[in-house]
């Protein structure tokens, strides 16, 4: 079956080891996860990870199961690029020297419509936020010219279809 | 957390009580139940233990000889009782020694909370004497796991504990309690726990797929039934003789599910799987339904899943969503616990007969009789074979005794030959394959159920992996029979060399020492035979005595389990010999 780009998505309680718990599910099934990015939700107390993994549907949904399996998940859901809105970020550490000698680096940062987080006197910082491609094409634009540093957040997402959380959250407690 | 104390109702709270973690964690014990545990004390759980020697009329700790035996020990007592077995251990190597037990009850799916102790909160990270990470080892192998760091968390921790272990489909869990937790104050209340809201352990059932599930079984002409261990977990034996009897279904089982159906039933057709019989197997690829009732579709059952079943409609009744589509792609989805699905079906379900169809399984088992089962369990040969040992065993305890076995040849001869009336009585490590874990659990399945005859069936080399616990038996006198069936190998492995290594035994011969001795050794009465002749008397010699009793046989060197499916194979290329 054919691998593709999934973001997973996972409503859990914020507890101590479930991020060991959710990764140990991708390493028994060797499958490496692209992104990886743990954050709050909508809902208070509760935790959203949002995980990449470029895989066949097959396992993304046989992973989900085993994901929403574990005791303090509450629900898992998985999405194709097309059905969600997602973003990733980066900065870029860029030498100050190049403002003024590469005449071509002003042009790429007008292009990039990034933000130029700080200028020091020997480097300054771009921010950039965007979908995966438009980041490796900046990427791409600066490398000739050297990057002292570089890093990308992971993947955050939502989806375009509903992720119900409160109902099951409400079903429980009527119970 | 919070939703736990929501739910609380002020009529269910004990009076409060100032005591030390430690206490409160015996407290916890009993308030679930516990009056039995298996464990070994060390450094970081010694506040538990000196609690346990003050509860020691109220709480009987079982000190085996090494923690593996104390988590097979649990599990074969919740095995058979269908209780929650508790093992206890201390940090560092008393934790790691539980790994074993947890995986192997994890795969199993047994009901099991094994407590840890831990080095102080303050000495967490610091590489301290007897630390390791026991949460982060145990995760992948538990289903839940949790460090207890503060005397106030115990009450409710436990409690989660129990209510996660026993509730849905069953599994280990692991709480790992620092020694500042143990020895510090709490106010303690207890109250059990009735729900975790991420936590949905039995899916509603559907309404509409248990009629479309009915639907199929009233059109199918050739349905067949394969049943696991979920009918015993669920307590689902009666609705499952009901639905056999009422549509008239030839039905075979996992080698988990054995013991959930009487053996001596006539729908009953036998075993599936590698080992399995003949006509289960074969007629797997020939059924238009194959109704599967909490089983997993595992690789040692349906052999090539691109060969399994794939002219049939398949319908799965399982408790566990994750397990849907997993391997074998349901035609029809039933989630639900076994009991209440299958009572659900029933009404739904015609009146049927399948009497041209039973007879092919019939047909089948009359080869498989003439090639394999009439040499396995009356012999001509000089050299006695494990399956008249197990016909024996049969016989002499009228197919009352609860059997535990190994892994490994005499695991799948007992397995196919072991006759059973009552539920609960088939005890093996099936998922994981641990050698080792039949003499711990036997002791373990005696002491959940002490009215009940226990035979406990161990090959040569696994034997000798927890041979330790004979001390248990000794010291705790507890009346559980052994039988060794010694072909001084390592049976399947050489088994496989023989077939698929061009017979290079690399590391299958066993030079065994005198296992008599060392039974004698534990004062624990014991009879070798090597002959036919001796073999009746001494199996009946063993089940009339009131003690515990070692008896070993000398079976014949190089014998082999068929039929067999090789591994990767289909199963209706399943070899007779």
């Amino acid at each position: 079956m054919e691998k593709q780009w999934y973001t997973i998505s996972v409503y859990s309680e914020n507890n101590v080891g479930l991020l060991n718990r959710i990764s140990g599910i991708f390493l028994k099934r060797h499958i490496n996860i692209e992104s990886l990015n743990v954050s709050k939700s909508e809902i208070d107390n509760v935790s959203k990870f949002t995980i990449v993994v470029v895989a066949p549907e097959e396992s993304v949904r046989k992973i989900v199961g085993q994901i929403e399996k574990q005791v303090e998940v509450i629900k898992a859901y998985y999405h194709t690029d097309d059905e969600t809105i997602y973003q990733e970020s980066a900065l870029f550490k860029i030498s100050s020297d190049l403002l003024f000698d590469e005449r071509q680096i002003q042009n790429i940062i007008k292009e990039s419509n990034s933000q130029i987080v700080t200028v020091a006197r020997d480097f300054f910082v771009l921010a950039k936020t965007g979908r995966r491609h438009e980041i490796d094409e900046m990427h791409d634009a600066f490398e000739p010219y050297g990057i002292m540093q570089f890093v990308r957040s992971g993947r955050i997402a939502v989806s375009k279809a509903a992720m119900p959380i409160t109902s099951i959250l409400a079903e429980f407690q009527n119970q | 957390m919070e939703t736990l104390k929501a739910q609380k109702k002020d009529s269910e709270k004990d009076t409060v009580m100032r005591i030390s973690g430690a206490e409160a964690i015996i407290h916890c014990l009993l308030a679930e139940g516990v009056d039995l545990i298996y464990g070994y004390p060390g450094g970081a759980i010694m506040p538990v233990y000196d609690e346990l020697y003050k509860f020691q009329d109220k709480l009987t700790h079982i000190l085996t000889r090494h923690e593996q035996g104390a988590t097979h020990a649990a599990q074969g007592y919740a095995r058979v009782s269908g209780k929650v077995g508790v093992a206890m251990a201390t940090s560092g190597p008393g934790a790691t020694n539980l790994v074993t037990g947890l995986a192997d009850a994890q795969i199993d799916s047994t009901p099991m909370v094994c407590i840890t102790g831990q080095v102080p909160r303050h000495l967490l990270g610091s590489d301290a004497f007897q630390e390791t990470d026991i949460v982060g080892i145990s995760t992948p192998v538990t289903k839940w796991n949790y460090q207890v760091t503060k005397a106030s968390e115990i009450p409710e921790i436990m409690a989660k504990a129990f209510y996660i272990a026993r509730s849905g489909r069953p599994g280990p869990v692991l709480i790992d309690i620092t020694k500042n937790a143990q020895f510090d104050e709490l106010d303690f209340t207890y109250e059990k726990c009735k729900g975790v809201r991420s936590y949905k352990p039995v899916p509603e059932p559907d309404l509409k797929a248990i009629e479309e599930a009915a639907e199929l079984i009233n059109n199918a002409k050739k349905p067949f039934i394969v049943f696991g261990q979920g009918v015993i977990l669920g307590e689902a034996e009666e609705e499952l003789k009901a639905l056999v009897e009422k549509a008239g279904i030839p039905a075979a089982w996992t080698i988990l599910g054995l013991s959930a159906m009487d053996t001596a039933h006539p729908l009953n057709v036998g075993m599936v799987g590698m080992h399995g019989n003949y006509g289960p197997n074969v007629l797997t690829n020939e059924c238009d339904l194959l109704i599967a009732i909490g089983m997993r579709f595992d690789d040692r059952v349906t052999g090539s899943l691109d060969t399994y079943a794939k002219q049939a409609k398949v319908i799965h009744f399982e408790i566990d969503p994750a397990e849907i589509n997993k391997n074998v792609k349901a035609d029809v989805a039933v989630l639900g616990n076994a009991r209440q699905t299958l009572d659900l079906l029933l009404p739904l379900v015609n009146k049927n007969e399948h009497a041209a169809w039973k007879a092919e399984f019939d047909k089948k088992y009359q080869i498989e009789y003439d090639t394999v089962i009439k040499n396995d369990i009356t012999p001509t040969k000089d050299g006695l074979t494990m399956g008249e040992v197990i016909e024996q065993i049969n016989i002499s305890s009228e197919h009352k005794a609860v059997i535990v076995t190994d892994v490994g040849q005499h695991q799948m001869i007992a397995c196919r030959y072991a006759k059973f009336k009552q539920s609960k009585s088939n005890i093996t490590s099936g998922g994981l394959g641990t050698m080792g874990f039949a003499l711990p659990a036997a002791i373990g399945a005696k002491m959940g159920a002490m009215n009940r005859e226990v035979v406990a069936v161990i090959g040569d080399g696994g034997y000798q992996m927890t041979i330790q616990e004979l001390g248990v038996i000794f010291q705790h006198k507890v009346p559980v029979k052994i039988v060794v069936l010694n072909n001084d190998h390592l049976g399947m492995v050489r088994q496989w060399q023989e077939l698929f290594f061009e017979s290079r035994y690399a590391s299958t011969v066993m030079v065994n020492p005198d296992f008599v001795k060392i039974a004698e050794g534990y004062h624990i009465k014991s009879r070798r035979v090597s002959v036919r002749s001796e073999l009746k008397d001494a199996v009946a010699e063993m089940i009339a005595s009131k003690d515990s009793y070692f008896l070993e046989v000398k079976v014949e060197k190089e014998d082999n389990v068929f039929p067999m499916i090789p591994s990767g194979a289909s199963v209706s290329d399943i070899r007779l010999k």
